[in-house]
């Protein structure tokens, strides 16, 4: 029965082909650590923000006068309408939290060096457009930080020359924060972005699936075709797409083994997650600001606005300068750097396990400046704090910096011809 | 690689314990988004019980209220009203009442728990149209009757006690809402006695 | 480079750059599961706080249900303002006659524990004193020139701040000790301290009404997930062994 369904189905869609080729007969190289779950829990947690958004959108009201109100409505009158919201807002975090080590993970071992330079671009546009998506969700609850905070991102471009006033005025649709900027932000937020970051990890996939998987050694597990001996092959079928034109060594399929793998790394990932839906949704005032319990107040700023805690590193950075304009070409710059990492990184050898002791300094320490500057956007800034967003951002930049230069001539170690796992 | 025996038992008991394991946990996951479907409290609120005061009620009279968001009628019938109820039996689709379109203490020839209030949901039984309330028109649809409610969309006809008269596109009686009497002057609708 | 290491010197002591608040708050020690606390707690904020706070997103019906009121007590005893069972919290004051009363906008008290929190709240109620400058005769230590009488004057009476003579560094000196009542209110300190706990709860509640059943959920899922993952590590393991 089962089995003529799939026929059935087979001669019409390429659905058992699609399901061999990514899944049960698509080589995974065999020695992944746990750094290399944070890409499947992305896509879980993209599931989730979906879903509960879709439902929020359900009783949500997106105009100034019902938003806030529509929020508690949902907190309050809705049946579990509280554990909705809280998945929602926990998920937003997460979100970050799993991309953030997924970015690092790919630094680490050189995945955004040749031939995946696309893949760690779409990458850097999901990056991108993931902090648009968070930014508007942020104004939905018309809560004080939603709008203080999205008061000062939007005066951010008001430092662009000449047509900076014009162009806030123009993104706001008002002369302050309003219900227009509140609806076009809800129209961007829950239609606009997620179609487009759907698309992007669409492709991201695809150009991953071309290519295929790097390894924390770093090293190809996809040989000449015909310069491996029949011996040294895996014992398992792979799709002739993948070992048509290429020897595939040191690769297992990654259904069941790494699905399973995932799975487990994703109840790990859920006792993080349910542990903040229910026993810290605010999470110390990192994930739910509290001010943002009072309602939108275009009269009265809160006394300390700080954004939450995913955009504080460039937060920071952008306070570091001193030059409002300048400030803000240094925060995206901060991006774009990153976005420039395969070009930036002019090395051979991929995984930091056989690169130089000075690069894993440098990613050490470029790693740290990232954590600080993401604490110090957190705090007032103090002189003090200033002083040291100013090290701390010069030490981001310098990594870059640094990398470009010594990249070259590395002294690396001898990279093995074949992954190392036991 | 070793090609060490599988242990197919093992496997299969441990696929399936996660499987169901597994879908147990999405079912709870579906919990909430299904529940969240379910009345608000703010609709519940705005589907409580309504009080309607019938002390200024004048015989004839039909009050109109809102209840769950639909009309809900009241009206003092006039004995003349009430002793027409008989002459139309012969009429009606269902003039005992039998269909579950009323409680069971209104399941009588007047459908209602006093003769002379009458209680009903303003609702056509046919499409939804609100009928009009006829107090002495009903001639004009129903040859010999006085009052009753006549609905404009598609000309279903019911008498003073909401029962459909048959050739009519509405099948049903007029459905009558809980309801009691707190005294004599008030009435809830939208509960039985004695129901918290 | 001089100012790196001023920096550094001084990042020493002050750890946390958040500045500390004025006055140092009392802990308030809430315990959700004391319905008794809450439901005087709810007595005191329906007879001293509604006429000018609302709880706008909160119902009357939940509240009593959570606080384990009989709903007819509390419609009887509780609700003033002639609303129904399931209506907001509301009250019939004028938002800009409140203005001109107050010098601002009365704030709505469902959520201010979420933006507060407990410790400022329970602090703030035992911190009015007397001060002839202003307006209503009052402020308030923790929120100094708040615009808001001392509602609870009958209760607690009217604390001033009070002084003692100490000797430090061989002198003599006033030494702010800290707010004391006149006595003239129906309570004494640690009645009115309790009091003050009792509506400092329900005031956690109105801002969470969910959260007893929030960490009952929790600890299930947690419950669950325990299961879940030994399960899958089981499952992993178990097909891994064909990798070996």
């Amino acid at each position: 029965m089962f089995k003529r369904f799939v026929e059935w189905m087979d001669a019409r869609i390429p659905m058992t082909k699609t399901w061999n080729i990514h899944l049960a007969q698509y080589p995974a190289p065999k020695n992944f650590n746990m750094w290399y779950v944070f890409g499947f829990l992305a896509t879980i947690v993209l599931v989730n923000q979906i879903l509960t958004g879709i439902w929020l959108t359900m009783n949500y009201v997106p105009s100034a006068d019902g938003a806030f109100a529509s929020v508690e409505y949902i907190m309050r009158d809705v049946e579990y309408g509280w554990l909705l919201r809280y998945m929602h807002s926990t998920g937003a975090s997460a979100f970050f939290v799993v991309v953030y080590l997924h970015m690092f993970r790919g630094m680490m071992y050189g995945s955004y060096q040749k031939p995946r330079e696309l893949i760690w671009l779409f990458g850097m546009f999901i990056f991108l457009v993931l902090m648009a998506e968070a930014f508007m969700g942020y104004l939905l609850p018309w809560g004080q930080m939603s709008y203080w905070g999205a008061q000062v991102i939007i005066s951010l471009f008001g430092a662009i020359p000449v047509i900076g006033d014009d162009l806030t005025l123009w993104i706001r649709g008002d002369y302050v924060i309003s219900g227009a900027t509140l609806n076009r932000f809800f129209a961007l937020h829950v239609i606009a972005l997620p179609l487009v970051l759907v698309i992007l990890v669409f492709l991201h996939i695809v150009a991953l699936h071309e290519v295929g998987s790097n390894n924390p050694d770093g090293v190809d597990t996809k040989k000449p075709k015909g310069s491996v001996p029949d011996e040294e092959k895996p014992k398992f079928k792979f799709h002739e797409r993948f070992t048509n034109k290429k020897d595939v060594v040191d690769s297992i399929p990654f259904y069941p083994y790494y699905i399973l793998k995932d799975l487990f790394g994703f109840s790990i990932f859920l006792f993080f997650f349910c542990y903040v839906i229910f026993f810290n949704p605010e999470m110390g005032g990192f994930f739910l600001e509290p001010p943002n319990f009072e309602p939108a107040n275009p009269l009265k700023t809160p006394e300390h606005i700080a954004p939450v805690w995913y955009f504080t590193p460039f937060y920071a950075i952008l306070r570091a300068v001193p030059d409002k304009l300048f400030g803000v070409i240094l925060m995206f710059a901060a991006i774009v750097f990153l976005a420039l990492l395969p070009w930036l990184d002019r090395g051979r050898v991929r995984s930091i396990r056989y690169r130089s002791l000075l690069h894993k300094l440098n990613l050490t320490v470029f790693a740290i400046s990232f954590v600080v500057l993401g604490y110090l956007g957190t705090q007032p800034a103090t002189p003090v704090a200033t002083v040291f967003a100013q090290i701390f951002t010069f030490l981001y930049f310098a990594f870059f910096g640094l990398l470009w230069f010594y990249s070259k001539r590395e002294k690396t170690k001898p990279v093995p011809e074949r992954v190392t796992s036991k | 690689m070793s090609n060490a025996p599988v242990d197919k038992g093992r496997r299969r008991f441990l696929t399936v314990a996660t499987s169901v394991v597994g879908g147990a946990g999405a079912v709870a996951v579906a919990v909430p988004f299904i529940a969240s479907w379910n009345p608000s409290a703010r609709a519940k609120n705005a589907g409580a019980p309504v009080e309607v005061n019938i002390r200024k009620a004048e015989p004839g009279q039909l009050i109109r209220v809102k209840w769950r968001g639909k009309p809900v009628w009241v009206v003092r019938r006039t004995p003349e009203m009430l002793e027409g109820l008989s002459k139309v039996e012969d009429r009606l689709r269902d003039p005992k009442s039998e269909q579950p379109q009323q409680p069971e203490y209104a399941q009588n020839q007047h459908r209602s728990i006093k003769e002379e209030f009458f209680v009903a949901v303003g609702i056509c039984t046919h499409l939804g149209c609100s009928p009009s309330y006829l107090e002495n028109g009903m001639g004009d649809h129903v040859d010999g009757v006085d009052s009753g409610f006549f609905c404009p969309c598609h000309g279903s006809k019911f008498d003073i006690a909401g029962r459909v008269f048959e050739s009519v596109p509405a099948p049903l009686n007029l459905a009558v809402p809980p309801h009691y009497f707190i005294d004599d002057n008030t009435i809830l609708v939208g509960e039985d006695k004695g129901q918290a | 480079m001089k100012k790196l290491l001023i920096a550094l010197v001084t990042l020493v002591p002050s750890l946390v750059f958040a500045a500390d608040p004025a006055v140092p708050l009392d802990k308030a020690e809430v315990d959700l599961h004391d319905k008794a606390s809450l439901q005087r707690g709810a007595q005191l904020y329906m007879n001293y706080c509604l006429g000018c706070h609302q709880l706008e997103y909160h119902r009357y019906n939940r509240t009593f249900e959570d606080i384990g009121i009989p709903q007819e007590l509390g419609e009887k005893h509780l609700q003033f303002t002639g609303d129904k069972a399931g209506d907001l919290i509301t009250n019939n004051m004028n938002s800009d006659s409140a203005a001109n009363w107050f010098g601002t906008a009365v704030p709505d008290l469902t959520n201010v524990a979420r933006v507060r929190g407990a410790d400022w709240i329970y602090t703030y109620l035992r911190s009015f004193y007397k001060d002839e400058s202003r307006p209503f005769g009052v402020n308030n230590a923790v929120f100094p020139n708040v615009g808001m009488p001392h509602v609870l004057e009958e209760l607690q009476g009217l604390p001033e701040k009070t002084y003692e003579e100490r000797m430090i560094d061989g002198e003599m000196k006033e030494v702010y000790v800290g707010l004391k009542s006149d006595g003239s209110g129906r309570l004494s300190e640690s009645e009115y301290d309790q009091a003050m706990l009792d509506l400092t709860a329900f005031l956690v509640y109105t801002g969470e009404p969910m959260l007893l059943e929030q960490r009952r959920t929790g600890w299930f899922v947690f419950g669950f997930l325990l299961v879940f993952t030994v399960l899958a590590w089981l499952l992993k393991k178990e097909f891994w062994k064909d990798l070996k």
